[in-house]
């Protein structure tokens, strides 16, 4: 009989031995991940490689010419990027104050067995194609938006954005023209566009404000507005910050209404008010088909430096959504 | 050496077919939610102050545009009314009420009026839209016939979009059976296999959601149709729409996945099941209505897409049923082109074709909110608020019948009408971290 021999406590190597079926199935994700991946990468890459030939051509004067001619060498997204940023800026100062409004009417105002619904409507109209948004900009505000503009730039036209030049706002006979397919018209149809998604995300992030915090406001004895202002809001910085960018985002790379509106300039062009403007997308839509091989290498170009403004855009709302209180949740 | 090895027998039979999900939520005490108290008491004096103030601000403001200063404008009337009822507003308020008070009332009209200026302007962008459609909408042959043999100077009766819906079925048909498959794959991918390398991948599609959709289609158009040789088609404008719908679905996708409850998954992985029985008959049956709605969302941003498609699809106004030979024409597109036109009979016909598009949009959004709300933990909710209402109602009753004569508390009443049982076939609400719209608690 040997002696009882008591093992020594080993800790056991846990571990999983997968089947076979389970290995292809983790393969396959991989693999599918991996081809979004290759896709994803590919776009960027591949916009890299086909601007680069312009990109090096033109230098650091592709930031700084306001002309578009590449097949002469002089061309430069000065103009067009001016024309894109002051798009989206006229869009979201429109769009932000409505979008909080509702955003603020749906989560604090609105009755229960309506705020269902208009969540559905807000949503929904989020969903509307641009193209639409595009119609109504140029059939409808195209005529109808001249008379805003016209006093908006005689009152406040010691503000230089708002001058037009070439208009007098002493002559009766004036033509409305100078006012038409201006940077102005093109940043309130797209506004009209980003306002519901923007409205959308506050919305989310308004609902979620805590009840507690809310009574105790209310317990303080402050009125709606100080729950709104108190609670609300500091709770929903996140949403508000992340919403608004988002829609900027969106507002940068909007086409096709603003390619409807705007009468492409290629001069940078400050008065808001005044007709003509540009934008990036406007230019790849109304350049790509007449392009030499040079030309389209340039429209890369373009269309990789609006791709970098939106990413940065979009990575800022990420980050500052993923840091505010009400966390990553929009 | 232990190795937890699962074998196969464990894995088919023994895990129960179909979700396993009510009866592990039933054993599961509801979580308490706290509700919103429903602060929306108007009294007759607010409702008079307002009255009073506007009919006042509309007379100042008529005064002002046609005897002091020349406005002609109706904007610049309409701003001037607006500008007077808020002032006028706040001093009636402020012959009763605090300074408190008075801003809490202001900002309660500032609100009002800006959510009905918006909400306004946007149904008023659809019924434009559709009332200046409406001329060509109730021909037949809009919908039957293309626009092959009708020019721009031919009436309504003439040519139609049938090209247009067939075109944009066909191409988003193309775009969902690429997107689809690789679509969910990477979202599953991303929640079963968390790591660096998934990190990674989140990132890019991440990123790819801010990729402005005219620089997909140039994307397309260097890359197919430029560099590979093929012509402007439907393939190449489905593979530019799904370039634009890949990550809205991934992201929408990978948000619902993660919903999943972690005690379903490990109570599959006790079982035996192995990761994909895990993954094919509980992550996918608990979320199939949340990915279908991220599916059809994707589809409805898809469908409206119109500069991908202008780089890519080429333009004709003839049927065209073949993807892959010859430019085929899609919704958007042809509203696009038709509105090129000065006639107001081509107008007319793509503002029909707009609204044929937003009905298409409306219908998916439907099916999307009809699917979504019927997955098994919204029903669960509600089929459990319906219990707490009759509950409640029969409670209610007792008390009554005990009472009678005497008059019960208001404060006893539920604060919030019990609406929550409709609650949210709600797509975007569907985030992590967020409960799912629990049963109504009564406080």
């Amino acid at each position: 009989m040997s002696a009882i021999n008591v093992a020594t406590d080993a800790p056991r190597r846990l571990g999983t031995r997968r089947s076979w079926g389970d290995r292809a199935f983790r393969g396959t994700l991989y693999a599918g991940g991996a081809a979004v991946l290759v896709i994803m990468g590919l776009v960027g890459v591949f916009l890299l490689i086909r601007a680069w030939d312009a990109l090096h051509r033109a230098g650091w004067s592709f930031f700084t010419t306001a002309a578009w001619e590449p097949d002469s060498g002089n061309f430069g997204i000065a103009a067009i990027l001016v024309g894109t940023i002051l798009i989206a800026a006229v869009a979201v100062s429109v769009a932000v104050p409505l979008a909080l409004g509702v955003a603020l009417y749906i989560s604090e105002y609105a009755p229960a067995r309506l705020r269902q619904p208009l969540v559905s409507v807000v949503d929904l109209m989020a969903a509307i194609p641009s193209v639409v948004f595009g119609l109504w900009g140029f059939f409808f505000l195209q005529g109808h938006v001249t008379g805003l503009a016209r006093w908006l730039s005689t009152t406040f036209g010691w503000f230089p954005p708002f001058t037009v030049p070439g208009s007098d706002p002493h002559d009766p006979l004036a033509t409305a023209t100078v006012y038409t397919s201006s940077t102005f018209i093109a940043g309130l149809v797209v506004a009209m566009m980003i306002a519901p998604v923007i409205a959308s995300i506050m919305r989310e992030v308004f609902m979620q404000a805590p009840v507690g915090e809310r009574e105790g406001a209310l317990a303080l004895g402050s009125t709606r507005w100080g729950v709104i202002r108190r609670v609300v809001l500091p709770y929903g910085k996140g949403g508000i910050i992340g919403g608004t960018m988002l829609g900027l985002g969106r507002a940068l790379g909007e086409t096709i209404a603003v390619y409807m509106i705007i009468s492409p300039v290629f001069a940078v062009q400050w008065h808001v008010l005044a007709n003509g403007g540009s934008s990036v997308s406007s230019l790849i839509a109304l350049r790509y088909g007449e392009s030499t091989p040079f030309g389209t290498s340039a429209l890369m170009g373009a269309g990789l430096a609006l791709f970098l403004m939106t990413l940065v855009v979009n990575f800022a709302a990420s980050s500052v959504v993923a840091r505010s209180r009400s966390g990553a949740s929009s | 050496m232990a190795v937890v090895e699962v074998t196969p027998e464990l894995t088919g039979a023994d895990v129960p077919r179909g979700p396993v999900l009510p009866d592990v939520l039933e054993t599961r005490p509801a979580p308490r939610r706290e509700v919103r108290r429903q602060l929306s008491g108007v009294r007759v004096s607010d409702l008079l102050n307002v009255c009073g103030a506007g009919v006042a601000a509309f007379a100042l403001a008529a005064l002002v545009c046609t005897v002091l200063a020349p406005v002609t404008s109706p904007l610049g009337f309409v701003a001037i009314t607006v500008c007077l009822f808020l002032a006028l507003y706040a001093l009636l308020v402020s012959l009763t009420e605090s300074g408190v008070s008075v801003r809490d009332k202001l900002v309660t009209v500032v609100v009002h009026g800006a959510a009905f200026t918006l909400l306004a302007g946007l149904v008023f962008v659809v019924v434009f839209t559709f009332s200046r459609g409406a001329a060509a909408l109730p021909h037949l042959n809009f919908f039957t016939q293309d626009m092959a043999l009708a020019g721009p100077l031919d009436p309504l009766s003439d040519g139609g979009i049938r090209h247009a819906i067939v075109g944009t079925l066909i191409q988003i048909s193309i775009a969902l059976v690429i997107t689809i498959p690789l679509g969910l794959v990477t979202a599953v991918f991303l929640s079963e296999l968390p790591g660096r390398f998934a990190r990674l991948v989140r990132t890019v599609v991440e990123a790819m959601t801010a990729l402005p959709s005219i620089v997909a289609g140039l994307f397309v158009y260097a890359t197919l149709i430029l560099a590979l040789g093929i012509p402007k088609s439907g393939i190449a404008a489905a593979t530019a729409i799904s370039i634009m719908m890949l990550p809205i679905m991934v992201r929408s996708a990978d948000v619902v996945l993660r919903l999943v409850p972690g005690t379903l998954k490990e109570a599959s992985y006790a079982l035996g099941a192995s990761q994909f029985r895990t993954v094919w008959q509980v992550v996918l049956p608990t979320s199939r209505s949340g990915l279908t709605t991220a599916v059809i969302l994707a589809t409805a941003r898809g469908i409206g897409e119109t500069s991908p498609v202008l780089l890519t699809s080429g333009f004709t106004a003839a049927m065209n049923s073949d993807p892959t030979d010859g430019p085929m024409v899609s919704l958007p597109l042809a509203i696009f082109q038709f509105v090129k036109s000065p006639e107001p009979t081509m107008v007319a016909r793509g503002f029909g074709a707009a609204a044929v598009l937003m009905l298409l949009v409306l219908a998916l959004f439907v099916l999307a909110r009809v699917i979504g709300g019927s997955s098994p933990l919204t029903k669960d909710a509600r089929r459990r608020a319906r219990e707490q209402t009759r509950a409640d109602r029969r409670q209610r009753a007792a008390r009554r019948r005990a009472g009678r004569g005497r008059r019960p508390a208001r404060s006893s009443e539920p604060a919030v009408a019990t609406l929550d049982g409709l609650l949210p076939p709600d797509p975007l609400a569907a985030e992590p971290g967020r409960p799912h719209h629990p049963p109504q608690e009564q406080s």
